[in-house]
This record gives structure tokens, sequence and C-alpha cells, in this order.
């Protein structure tokens, strides 16, 4: 297929290219390039209104970039229906407020997915849909609705619903910052376990030092649009090059 | 520094202070209730006066009262009716044919408000430009304008202003609209017409098992059925099979000119036109605003969640945007509904046969039996709403969530 482009570097899933993304005048991204490559764990962060729930929303198209190329799992991303579905089944995204579907059960939440997009049995589709509430340690609150939950099942539900999707990649986008402190912990356990036995593709947004210090394998802190550094979680938080990531190390930690 | 008092000492503090206050009429739940009492009180003298004043006044004048004149000759004849009515019959008669004809013009009004109102409201979300101020529009326009100007704007301007008979516009020689009306032909069924009618039953009955089995098929093999397509093909292919193999067993009955008139086939007159359109067009204005606060009131975050599980557009509205937006749509639904049977009553305005027109207006004019024809009257509105809620609380409780 000429659309569908296979990638050079077989090890990167995820290629970002000059990347450049403008809302009206405001120009939120400038320039990102970002090679990711297969198994790898990234966690991204920097003040607010530096680009990275932005660059990350891009990675399956929940926002258009106007410059620049994009290619996820050997599919470019471009103004094509049939591009863009390929790599949503490869991308799974946990958001800030979980965005489960209030008026669907757990289950149905989890299987909604398996049984409209890859169009699997329903039976097949509550099996793995139990095998990850199992997974994320609440598989007795299967029947009931979103509502019911407390933030941090609700959140650890909406990783069970990406997980059920069986994607290469995971997308987090401040998966923890609308939870209550102790909340905070469970959902950061699973994700972590998620890491260490799954090896999972992931980006992670993320304020939790602690987890980028224990999972990830770069740490990208970005402001004003750019990345302005990147590096290993050791060198990042001993080392900081730059006077800007100096300031924001100081002020979160 | 402050010593912490154990539950023991609070509670015989609070005993103490309990007894203390004791009197009755401070105590705040004999105030309510005898407040209640008093209301009670007042509102039954109130009550009871009006009906015993008013009772002794019509004795005082000699007024009639009572039922009996529903089953005297009503002597005036109606423009429309469903069932066969002529001045000869009672009141009792005239008052199902204008119950009839409210049951009619609010089961037009409503079915169309709807259309209206998901299209329009529908309509204000699309990328289209052109389409999207038309949506805005529609809603500012009609929003906007008192309702009875609106039925005399359809009723004088637009089909006042429709060709005479004799230039009547014409479709096909079976369609004919002009200023007295909207005539089309009629079917008329004869010996093997029940085949046709059967197949339409059963044809309704293949769609249901048809979605029944299609659910269970997705949910054994995964595959997903084109359900809608093929019901479109059921429900009219199978009639239409049934007809030809049966030779067509209907007569149609055309309209056909008869001197200043057409006489055959179905008569839609131009007052009843005018009232469902006027009634249809306005309350979808409100429905289109009903339906877009419906689709707003569900966060953007279910679509972006919807959209990165792979779900398409189309799946992404079916799946998840209605099943939430109904639920702020359908309350609102109900009292534009109410509202559309009460405004109804509009009908007097351009002497079209409603319940009102011909019952609280000529009925009551002509016996002045004012509190029973009035009474009457309320009661039917009273109960077709009382319906309307019922059923929308129904569908309402269907698609309300789960919370706790």
């Amino acid at each position: 297929m000429s659309v569908i482009e296979q990638q050079a570097n077989n090890d990167d899933i995820i290629v970002i290219k000059d990347l450049n993304k403008w809302y009206g005048n405001f120009h939120v991204l400038k320039d990102i390039n970002l090679n990711v490559r297969k198994g790898e764990r990234i966690v991204i962060c920097g003040p607010s209104g530096s680009g990275k729930s932005t660059m990350i929303r891009c990675i399956n198209r929940l926002e258009e970039f106007q410059k620049g190329s994009l290619v996820v799992n050997g599919v470019e991303m471009i103004d094509d229906v049939k591009n863009i579905e390929a790599i949503r089944k490869e991308v799974g995204m946990v958001f800030q407020h979980f965005n489960l579907f209030p008026h669907l059960t757990i289950l149905e939440n989890l299987t909604l997915g398996p049984i409209w997009v890859q169009k699997k049995p329903k039976d097949e589709a509550e099996a793995t849909a139990m095998k990850y509430l199992e997974r994320v340690k609440i598989p007795d609150q299967a029947l009931k609705f979103p509502g019911q939950l407390s933030g941090g099942q609700q959140q650890r539900v909406a990783i069970a619903r990406s997980l059920c999707m069986a994607p290469e990649i995971m997308l987090f986008d401040e998966p923890t910052s609308a939870l209550d402190p102790e909340m905070i912990k469970e959902v950061l356990d699973v994700m972590i376990e998620l890491a260490e036995e799954e090896g999972m593709t992931m980006l992670c947004v993320t304020h939790e030092m602690n987890f980028a210090k224990t999972v990830a394998h770069r740490v990208i802190f970005m402001d004003g649009g750019e990345i302005v550094e990147e590096n290993t979680p050791n060198e990042f938080f001993e080392n900081p090059e730059t006077d800007r990531l100096q300031l924001f190390l100081s002020q979160i930690l | 520094m402050f010593k912490e008092k154990t539950t023991e000492e609070i509670q015989a503090a609070s005993r103490i202070a309990g007894t203390s206050k004791g009197a009755v009429y401070n105590n705040p739940r004999y105030r309510a209730w005898f407040y209640q009492l008093a209301m009670m009180l007042g509102l039954l003298y109130f009550f009871y006066s009006i009906i015993s004043n008013t009772l002794g006044n019509m004795e005082a004048l000699g007024a009639k009262t009572g039922f009996s004149f529903l089953s005297a000759a009503a002597g005036y004849d109606v423009l429309m009716s469903l069932i066969s009515f002529d001045a000869t019959d009672t009141y009792a008669r005239i008052f199902v044919v204008g119950f009839l004809n409210t049951v009619l013009v609010s089961v037009i009004g409503i079915f169309f408000a709807t259309v209206f109102g998901f299209i329009f409201g529908v309509a204000h979300f699309s990328h289209n430009w052109l389409i999207r101020k038309v949506a805005i529009t529609y809603v500012e326009i009609f929003r906007n304008i008192p309702l009875l100007l609106q039925v005399f704007f359809w009723y004088f301007a637009v089909l006042s202003a429709l060709p005479g008979t004799r230039e009547s516009l014409s479709l096909g020689e079976a369609f004919f609209l002009n200023v007295r009306g909207f005539y089309f032909p009629r079917l008329i069924g004869e010996g093997g017409s029940w085949v046709v009618y059967a197949s339409i039953f059963v044809a309704i009955f293949g769609v249901f098992f048809l979605k029944h089995w299609a659910k269970k098929n997705q949910e054994k093999t995964g595959e997903q059925f084109p359900v809608f397509y093929t019901s479109l093909g059921i429900l009219f292919g199978l009639p239409l099979f049934f007809a030809l193999v049966t030779g067509f067993p209907f007569t149609i009955e055309y309209p056909v000119l008869k001197g200043f008139n057409y006489t055959g086939g179905i008569t839609v007159i131009p007052e009843l036109m005018a009232l469902s359109l006027a009634l249809s067009v306005y309350t979808g204005a409100f429905i289109a605003e009903a339906v877009r606060a419906g689709i707003q009131a569900v966060p953007h975050g279910q679509t972006e969640a919807a959209r990165s599980l792979g779900l398409k557009e189309n799946r992404v509205m079916s799946l998840i945007i209605v099943p939430q937006a109904m639920r702020v749509i359908v309350p609102l639904l109900n009292s534009e509904y109410q509202s559309l049977v009460k405004n109804s009553t509009l009908a007097a305005a351009i002497g079209y046969p409603d319940l009102f027109n011909v019952f609280v207006g000529t009925a009551l004019n002509q016996t002045g039996q004012a509190i029973e024809t009035i009474f009457m009257t309320v009661v039917v509105y009273f109960i077709l709403n009382m319906i309307i809620s019922f059923l929308m609380n129904r569908f309402n409780s269907s698609v309300a969530l789960v919370t706790r």
C-alpha cells in the first residue's frame, strides 16, 4: 500500500519528525522530534501549557497537527480514515478524568471496543475483560456502573479498558492528577506492574517523579512547546543541564 | 486546656437541654404539622365555598345543570370528522369528534416536531457552514415568534396563497394541492387484500426477529449484520411482493374534480395543514434546542475515549453520545409534547374543529352549560398530558444513569 509505509528502523514504533501545531496564532508544538523504541517507557513532564498533553494526543489523532510527520507502528498519520483507524487500534489511551462511559456497566465499558471494533464474540470479550479486571484488582465491580466506583477504581477500570484492545502502545495523559492522594498509589502500582510484566510501550505525561525514576527508560522535559531536555531518569534528576529544567525540578521536588 | 467530652457526657447534656426547652409550640415537628393542618382546612373551606356558591347562584338563576345535554342533538355540523357525523348527532358524539381531531393534530404535530427537532438539533453540530447556519436561523426565527402569529402565517399567508381548485398544483393526476386542501388517493382493499395486510404484520415481526437474531449472532460470532437496511428491505419488500403475487387486490380511488371541488380520495383541510405545520415547526425549534443541549451536555472526553478505542464516528454517536444525550433530551421532550397538545387549542383561531373549538366553543355557547363542558374538556387535556408524561417517564427511567 502506498499510504501505509514500512519504516526503515523496525525498532522505532513511533517516529515523530518536525511536528508543529498551532491553535490559531498560538504555536503549541514547535519542531517536535521524537523516536520511541518498541517496549520503551517514556515519562513526559513540564509546566502546564508546555504542550506535553497535546503532543501525546497527536499520536492517536485526538489533536491534529499542521506540519511535520508522525508514523505509528509503520502507519503514517495522514488525513485518511483507514490510517487513523489503523493507528487507533494500536494505541490505547488513559485520560486524566478517566472518561468511562457512565451509561454502561464496568464490564460493558471493557467489552465495547473488543465487540464493536475487533468484532469479537461477546463471551470472548467478557473473558478478556474479566482477565484485565483481575489484573487491576477489581473483578468484583464488573456489574456496577462507573458512578458507583471511587476515582482510583475508575482509573484502574480505564486502564483495563485500554488493555482489552491489546494495544501496542499505551498513552497516559496525567492519569493521577484528578485523584485523591490516597488513590494515587493504587493506580501507579497498576501502571508499574503493567510496565514490568507486559513490557508495553508507554508514554506517560505525569508529575509523579518517583514513578518516573522507577519505570521510565527516558524522561522528557517540555517547555513552551519544545522538547527542552531528555535523558535517562538518573541523569535527568541528578544532572539537569538546562536552567529551565533546574528551575522546574526545584519547584516540584 | 479543653477536656475532651465523652459521648455519654454529650448525650447527657443534650438530654437535659431537650427537656428544659420542652414547650410543644416550639417543637419544629409539631409546628410543621400544625401549619399543614391549618393549610388543609383553609383549602377545604376555599373549595367548599366556591362550589356551594356557584351551585347556589346557578339555582337562583334557574340555570340547567347536569350532563343530560350530552344526549341532545347538537344541531350543527363540523368541518372535519374522523367518524361519521351530521347535525342531528348528539353533543356526546361531537365531543368524541373533537377529541379525535385533537388527538389527530397532536399526533401529527408531535411526529413532525420530533423529526424537525432532531434534524435541526443535530445539524447545529454540522461541519458544513451553511447547514449549521440554517439550523441556527430556524431555531431563532420560529422560537421567537408567537405561535398564534405562526398559525395565522401558515393559514392566511401561505395556504391561502395557493391556487384555486381549477388551477390546482398536481403531481401525476393523483396528488392535488389547492386553496381548499390537499387531496391524495385512497387504497381500497378488495378480496385477497388480507394477504397483503397479513404480510405487513409478518414483516414487522420479521424485523423484530431479525434484530434479535443479529444481536445474538454478534454476541456469538462477533459479526455485525446490516440490520437497518435489511429491515427496510423486509418492511417494504415483503408487502410489495405479496401485492404483486396476489395481482394487486386494491382499487385506488383518485381524487377527481367534480364541479367546484375534488371528490374521492383523502382530503386534508387547510385548517389541519396550517395548524399541524405551525405546531410542528414551532415545537420543532424548541426540540432542536433540547437536542442541542443534550448533545452538548455529553462531555467531550466521552467522544475522545470512544475514538481512542478505535470506534468509527457513527458508532461513537450511536453507542456513546446519543444514549447519554437522551437523558437530558427526554424530560425536555416531555414538556414540549405537553405544550404542543395544549397549544393545539389555537385551532379556535382558524376554525379547525378540535375539542376546544367544537366543545368549549360551540357546544358551550349553545347549551350555556359552562361548568360541565369546561370540566369535560379539562379532564381530556389533563388525561392526554398524563399519558404523555407517563410514557415519557417510563422512557426516561430507561435512559437514566445509575450513580449509586
